[in-house]
Formats: C-alpha cells, sequence, structure tokens
C-alpha cells in the first residue's frame, strides 16, 4: 500500500513539475479568480476542473459560477458597469466582447502575452486569433473553444436509402422528406429526417443564420451577411432572407412535434439517441457520438462544413439571382457556400477593473485553459463543449484517434472545420455592439413568431429590419458603420 | 379599571411647566410619528423611489460604460413603440385586417360604455366621473385590440395574454377554489386530510411548480404519455399550439393558486354563523336555496376581494411560461412582465421599464374598475 501511494505522490509531483503554466507555483496564493459562465457541466465544468490543477499549481482559487445562457452577457455587463465588479472573468461568446471593450470594460491582454512564453499564439487558427481574441487590434480575450455550424448527417441511414449528403439547403430537404419516419436506432419507432433547435431564448437564431448566410454573402467574408456595411442598412427585408426563413420552416415538417419547444440540450438528447438523421449543430457532435451514451450513432455522424445555396441575393434588386461567376465569384459547382462561424467560440475576458493580483491570476488561468497542453485534451472530450481553435488540433489526425475517434471519422470532421476555417467566403458572426439585441432579442423574437404561425414571413422580416434600425440609431449610425468595419477586417 | 382620562391622549402644556416635561409631553404627542418614521421611510427609499427613478428609464435609452449607466432622453420613444413601432405586433397582437364581426362588437361595446358612462353623470361625484372616464376610456381601448386581433382571427400579443392569464385563470381558479371549499365545509369524512392536500401546492415555488408542470406535461417522457397515447393522441403536442400552450399555463397556475382560493373561502363559508342555516332548513328551504340566499350573501364580500388579491397578483405571472416554454411557441405564452424581463435581460432598460409601467397602468385601472364597481358594489348590497 505504502509502496502505491509513494508511486502516486511520485507521479503527481511529476506531473506537477511537467505541466505548462505561465505563473510561478504558488504565485497567486490568497487570490481568487471569480468566473461567470453558462449553465452545466459543458464549458463550466471543464472550467472548475482545470481551476482545482490550476490552484494546486499557483495557489489562485477558481470560482466558477454558472447562470442560464440569456444571462451570461448583460449579468456581466451589469457587474462591470455599475462597478459592481464581483465577476473578475467572463467567458462568453467571443463576439459579445466588442460591446463590454467599447465601454472599457475590458482588460487589455497584450501585455500579459508578451510575458507568457507558453501560450504560443501562433498556434491559434488565424479566424480565431486576430477576430475572436482581438478587439480593435489589441488582445481582449482567449479562446477556449471553436465554433463553426455545421451540418451532420447519419452515414448508415443515407447509405441504406441511397442518398449522398445534401449541398444545398433544397438538399436538404430532399434527404430529410426520404427519411423521415424511418426507425434509425432500432427501438421500432419513427424518428426524424430533421433536427433543429427550434425554441425561443435559445439556440434557433444561429441556425437561421447558417441558413441565410450562403444565401446573402457571396462575395467574401468582409461582404457580410447582416448590414449594407458603409451605412449600416439591414440587409435582411429581401428575398434572399425570405428564402432562409422559409426552407428553415420548412425543415419542421421532418422534425420532432415539438421541435418548436427544443433547445440545443434536447436536441443532443435525440441525435444521440439515434433519433435524427440530419441535425444543425456546432462542433460537438464529432466528438458526443463517441460518448457511452451515443451507442447508436458511435462513428455514424458525418459533417459537412456547408450547405450552399444555387441562387443568392442580388442586393441592387433585392431579387434571387442564379449563382454566376459575377453574382457569386467563390462558388464551387454552381453552388455558393458560406460556412457560418456561428458564435464564434467561448472566450475569456478579463475585467478591467480587477485588482492586479487578480487580473495577473485570471489571466494566467485563461492562458492556462487555452494553452495546447490542456486544450489539446479538452477539445477531444464531447461533453466539455469545447471545439478545436488550434493549429495543432486542426492539422493533427493522430491527436483524435488516441482519443478514441475512428481514423475516417477524424479526417472527416476535422477536414470539415478546416474547409469552414478556410472558406474565403466564409461567414462572420455579428461582432459589433448590441449584437445580442440585434439576433437574441429581434432575430430571435421574430423568427419564433414566425415558425409559430403568429406573423407572416415578410412581417418578421420588415419587424427586424425596424428593430435592427431602431437598436442602430440607439447605438449611433456612425459608430456602428466603424465597428462593422473593424468586425469585418475592412 | 381604567379611567377616561387614564386614556385621554396630552393636550395642551399648561404655562409654567418646566421645559423637560414640555419635552417629554411634546414627544409623547407626536410618539405616533416617530413609530412609523422608520417604516415609512423605509419605504420611500425601497419601494417610491425606485419606481420614480424607474420613469429616467422609461424615458431614456440607458447605455452601459465603464463610468456606469448614461442616460439619453428620447421622450416617449420607449412607449410608442410599443404601440406604433417594431414591437406593435409582439404587445398588441396583429390587429389587421379587422373584420366585421368585430367592428360590430366593438361598436355594441363603445355604446354600452358610453350608456354607463353617460348614466354615472348623475350618481357621481366629478371626482368619481375622472375614475369613470379613465375606466371607460381603458375599456374601449382593451374593446378595440380585442376585436381587432381575437375576434377578427389575428394573433394576440402580450397584452392580451396577460389578460387571459388574468381573467381566464382567475375565473377557473376561483370556481375550483370556491367549490373546494365549499365541500371541505360540509360534515365529510377526512375533511382534514383533504385541507392539508389541496394546500400543498401553494407552499411551492413557481420556479419548483413550472420544471414540476413541464416534467408532468411533457408529451414524450410524462406520466401522461400513456394516456395521451392510449387516447390516439401521441402525435399531439401543447408546446406547440398558441392557445394549447396559453390553455397549459392556466392549468399549472391553477394548480398553484387554487388552494388561495380554497384556503380563503373556506374561512369565510366556515364564519357563517350556524343559526341562519338551521332555521332556513326548518323552514324547509333546499340546499340551493340554503346557497343562494344565506351562504352566498354573506361570503360575497371575501370572495370579490380575494379574486381582486388574485387578480392584481396574476398581472405578474412570469415564472411558469418562462420555465415552460420560454414565452413560446413564437409569443404566444408571453406575459408582459416576461416580455419586459427579456428585454431587460437584452439590456434594453428603456423599453423595458416602459412595458413595466404599462403593465402598472392596465393593472391599476382594471384592479381599481373591479374594486370601486364590484366589490365595493357588492358589499354595499350585502350590508343594505
Amino acid at each position: 500500500m505504502f509502496a502505491k501511494h509513494l508511486a502516486a505522490l511520485t507521479v503527481s509531483a511529476a506531473a506537477l513539475t511537467t505541466v505548462s503554466i505561465p505563473a510561478v507555483a504558488q504565485e497567486f496564493s490568497g487570490v481568487t479568480v471569480d468566473i461567470l459562465t453558462r449553465p452545466g457541466y459543458v464549458i463550466a465544468g471543464p472550467l472548475a476542473e482545470r481551476g482545482k490543477d490550476f490552484e494546486a499549481l499557483t495557489g489562485a482559487k477558481i470560482v466558477v459560477t454558472e447562470v442560464p445562457f440569456a444571462e451570461i452577457f448583460p449579468k456581466i455587463q451589469n457587474d462591470w458597469a455599475t462597478g459592481t465588479n464581483s465577476i473578475d472573468v467572463g467567458v462568453f461568446a467571443a463576439g459579445w466582447g466588442v460591446e463590454l471593450d467599447a465601454a472599457g470594460l475590458l482588460e487589455d491582454l497584450d501585455p500579459y502575452i508578451a510575458n507568457d512564453d507558453k501560450i504560443d499564439l501562433d498556434d491559434i487558427a488565424p479566424y480565431f486569433r486576430e477576430f475572436g481574441q482581438k478587439v480593435g487590434g489589441k488582445t481582449k480575450l482567449l479562446m477556449v473553444d471553436g465554433d463553426f455550424q455545421m451540418v451532420y448527417y447519419r452515414t448508415d441511414i443515407l447509405e441504406a436509402a441511397g442518398l449522398e449528403p445534401p449541398s444545398t439547403w433544397e438538399e436538404y430537404l430532399d434527404v430529410a422528406s426520404k427519411i423521415h419516419g424511418q426507425d434509425m436506432n432500432g427501438d421500432g419507432e419513427a424518428d426524424y429526417g430533421s433536427c433543429i433547435f427550434k425554441k425561443r431564448n435559445a439556440q434557433s437564431y444561429f441556425a437561421i443564420q447558417t441558413f441565410a448566410a450562403p444565401i446573402v454573402q457571396t462575395q467574401g467574408t468582409a461582404q457580410g451577411f447582416h448590414f449594407d456595411n458603409s451605412s449600416m442598412a439591414p440587409i435582411v427585408n429581401n428575398a434572399g432572407w425570405k428564402k432562409a426563413f422559409e426552407l428553415y420552416k420548412e425543415t419542421g415538417k421532418y422534425g420532432p412535434a415539438d421541435e418548436l419547444n427544443l433547445d440545443i440540450g434536447d436536441t443532443r438528447a435525440l441525435f444521440k439517441a439515434g433519433r435524427c438523421g440530419l441535425i444543425v449543430e456546432w462542433g460537438d457532435p464529432g466528438t458526443l457520438q463517441l460518448d457511452d451514451d451515443a451507442s447508436a450513432i458511435k462513428g455514424k455522424m458525418y459533417a459537412i462544413s456547408a450547405i450552399g445555396s444555387t441562387e443568392v441575393l442580388d442586393r441592387e434588386t433585392g431579387e434571387l439571382v442564379p449563382v454566376s461567376a459575377e453574382s457569386a465569384p467563390h462558388a464551387i459547382d454552381g453552388v455558393n457556400y458560406a460556412p457560418f462561424a456561428a458564435f464564434g467560440g467561448w472566450a475569456g475576458a478579463v475585467n478591467a477593473a480587477a485588482d492586479d493580483k487578480t487580473k495577473a491570476a485570471a489571466y494566467a488561468f485563461l492562458s492556462y485553459m487555452n494553452q495546447a497542453a490542456q486544450s489539446g485534451i479538452d477539445v477531444t472530450i464531447g461533453a466539455t463543449g469545447y471545439n478545436p481553435y488550434r493549429i495543432s488540433q486542426l492539422e493533427n489526425i493522430d491527436l483524435w484517434v488516441e482519443a478514441g475517434m475512428p481514423r475516417e471519422l477524424a479526417e472527416n470532421y476535422l477536414g470539415a472545420i478546416n474547409g469552414a476555417l478556410n472558406n474565403p467566403n466564409m461567414a462572420s458572426d455579428m461582432k459589433i455592439p448590441g449584437a445580442q439585441q440585434y439576433t437574441a432579442v429581434v432575430l430571435d423574437t421574430q423568427l419564433a413568431r414566425y415558425l409559430a404561425d403568429e406573423i407572416t414571413v415578410e412581417e418578421a422580416l420588415a419587424n427586424i429590419e425596424e428593430g435592427w434600425e431602431e437598436i442602430t440609431e440607439d447605438f449611433g449610425r456612425d459608430e456602428q458603420v466603424a465597428a462593422q468595419a473593424l468586425a469585418l477586417g475592412n | 379599571m381604567a379611567t377616561y382620562d387614564d386614556m385621554r391622549q396630552p393636550g395642551l402644556i399648561p404655562a409654567g411647566t418646566s421645559r423637560r416635561t414640555r419635552f417629554a409631553e411634546w414627544v409623547d404627542r407626536h410618539s405616533g410619528t416617530f413609530f412609523i418614521a422608520p417604516c415609512v421611510t423605509l419605504i420611500l427609499i425601497f419601494a417610491i423611489f425606485p419606481t420614480i427613478y424607474s420613469i429616467f428609464f422609461a424615458l431614456s435609452r440607458v447605455r452601459f460604460t465603464g463610468d456606469g449607466l448614461r442616460f439619453r432622453f428620447v421622450g416617449f420613444r420607449n412607449f410608442s413603440k410599443q404601440f406604433f413601432g417594431s414591437s406593435e405586433v409582439h404587445f398588441l397582437g396583429r390587429t389587421d385586417p379587422v373584420s366585421l364581426f368585430g367592428y360590430a362588437v366593438f361598436a355594441v361595446i363603445v355604446v354600452a360604455v358610453l350608456v354607463w358612462l353617460w348614466r354615472s353623470r348623475k350618481i357621481s361625484t366629478w371626482v368619481g366621473m375622472i375614475g369613470r372616464t379613465i375606466s371607460a376610456a381603458m375599456a374601449i381601448f382593451l374593446s378595440w385590440i380585442l376585436c381587432a386581433s381575437l375576434l377578427s382571427g389575428n394573433s394576440i400579443g402580450t397584452l392580451y395574454t396577460t389578460l387571459f392569464y388574468v381573467f381566464v385563470g382567475c375565473a377557473l381558479q376561483f370556481f375550483i377554489g370556491t367549490g373546494l371549499a365549499f365541500l371541505c365545509s360540509q360534515p365529510i369524512s377526512g375533511k382534514n386530510f383533504f385541507r392539508v392536500v389541496f394546500f400543498i401546492p401553494l407552499m411551492i415555488t413557481p420556479l419548483g411548480v413550472g420544471y414540476a408542470m413541464r416534467m408532468v406535461a411533457d408529451v414524450g417522457k410524462g406520466p401522461l404519455e400513456p394516456v395521451l397515447q392510449f387516447m390516439g393522441l401521441s402525435d399531439w403536442v401543447w408546446s406547440v399550439d398558441a392557445w394549447s400552450a396559453r390553455f397549459m399555463m392556466v392549468v399549472s397556475d391553477s394548480w398553484q393558486w387554487i388552494p388561495f382560493i380554497f384556503i380563503c373561502m373556506l374561512a369565510a363559508l366556515e364564519n357563517i354563523p350556524r343559526d341562519h342555516v338551521e332555521a332556513a332548513q326548518v323552514d324547509g328551504a333546499s340546499s340551493w336555496q340554503i346557497f343562494r340566499e344565506i351562504t352566498w350573501p354573506q361570503v360575497l364580500p371575501v370572495a370579490v376581494t380575494v379574486l381582486l388579491i388574485r387578480m392584481i397578483e396574476a398581472f405578474k405571472i412570469v415564472d411558469l411560461p418562462n420555465i415552460m416554454t420560454g414565452g413560446g411557441p413564437g409569443s404566444a405564452t408571453e406575459s408582459m412582465t416576461l416580455h419586459s424581463m427579456y428585454i431587460w435581460r437584452a439590456n434594453d432598460l428603456g423599453s423595458s421599464a416602459a412595458i413595466a409601467y404599462l403593465l402598472l397602468i392596465l393593472t391599476v385601472v382594471v384592479c381599481a374598475s373591479f374594486f370601486n364597481y364590484v366589490v365595493l358594489g357588492q358589499v354595499r348590497k350585502v350590508r343594505a
């Protein structure tokens, strides 16, 4: 027994000395870092677990507080802007940082990075490094997750039906209609052609943008697909978004009867139980299908980096035109793709008003989470909710195979994410002040009302246009034009 | 035995009394004020001041900055957009096109309200007339929205969803709660057990009720799933249809609040003098006659007061729709409080405060009208 204890202590001591952290051991004794993020094990769980390791290494105590998804941003903004400052670190969507930074609430992390030889910024994929972590050219956040919304399909179901994976939304509907009602998990019950989280106040407003992006954005990432960048006039009340809304609603015919009341937790439970033929999701299903409770789909859910459109919006006329070399120069085989970097990934930001010692400890912890030694493990575990964002994760198939992913699936999974990342027409999520109001309130509410047949698609789009204009006026049109240019790299 | 002189309040201080005695007398005279002053001060700080302060929010666009909150005065814009702007359909519902039936019902209601107002001028003071005019204006406004939305086949907004919860929910709760109270006031065996059982839901936090009802009402995994399957309703999902979702909110809300009506009405029923009932029985009155002529008139003042308290509470419903449906499908189950909360959560504090004020106005006018024209009327009738 003594020998076992001795061996365990030796291994622990060895581990402590080899783990890479930017701080000297016990440097932060007596410091507590309060972190606020989403509820549940996803995202929050690894922060708490790694927090214990970090405490053992540096002495800094990591306290993770969880609040409902929709309350993360307002709680952080309230806490920091009113001088309450009970939160030292917020872990939220990378795109939300810009509004906090505009109010001077975010700590500039560049000076810390300059003294951090472990973080290896060059290993972070350029999109996440330059657009996710930086605001106004300065690093204000550190990623713990990288996000793209993609479509996943059940290889066994499509093969059995003699169907090819869809490449356009019309094909998506066609495939969904042909497999809908089949028993996909052998329990004798009819299952669903398509599963999408359509509950209001949840994640539905991201999925609709995934539908709209390839129809509205054609000229590259810098074009965007929400506004006319020179005037911030909404580009939403047109035939492109109308088609996206209609296609999105149409998927409901091949989904669960209560799809309008399903959030991402509900749809994940469904596809892990093998009940969905097609899903719209972030990178998580790639690893979630390896979980013990997902035996029905293990190794069977393949990713498609983007679903495209053969018709695109002509912004001059507001009507749809066929894809051509002029209308969509980045199109491939007559299909315009615009993979949507929905949410942008979970990232941590440090409260500028925290005291210096706490800020240093907060940065050190975010750096610890971000470093390849830790994140390279976390992104391969489905339950963490962390998806790859480092080049060493995106290009290293062996990392995933060693974590238990079949090689073929790993090639497909990383291929899909890399395909999205490297697409010159990749669609960026909104990253301007008020982003949450534009999308999580106005877009989400009108979309939900349209899906519930309360209003027509024309009314929904007109209301969104008016609502977005009101927000732009509130924040100041000129300021928003400047912020949009910065967000899209213009 | 205390005399009148012992109980008399201190009067004017006679000339020649010492300064200390005069101070003690003065303190004695104002002791009531001193005792209630801390309470009044606390109310002013914690209730009235925030109410007034929130007017600044309602009239402003509020931004969060590193230096705190920055207010930009926007007049009544936060209010007007609920009636004419981007939030009109969300708040009022769709009011176009209006059906012929809608116009006809509206015309009838307007005429009835105006006739009532015209007749009131003879029996009411000028202050009373102001109140009645406000009530009439609110009635006409609400009637128009009802006729233009629901009665014209259009969807309703958060305004009428709230009123649906208030009127339909309170009516349901009142009838069931009163009925249960009446049963438990009868000499039946095991009534104490039922009293406890009926009262339990009121003890549970609304948040707990929301989650419990969400699980119970889950058509796929809930305990009622086999029943629905047996009835051939396995494909029916209450949460995706606007009216079934609203009814589910009313059912869940009723489950929690029927005990409140029950316990109040039970107390009222048990306070009815037995000799009245026994005298009626001796005279050969039927059970229905005893209830109509003796029981009901005596519990009526309590009944309308309980209903008033319940209505005030029902206007604030927020937990159940937030937990069970997130306000959906669409905004079908979204009450005005939830509407305000969702906007507040997006840090649009001005619009959130504006909706809160609209709810305050609605609650005050509807409940004050109910109190003046129903509660007081019934109380006067009983006294007469």
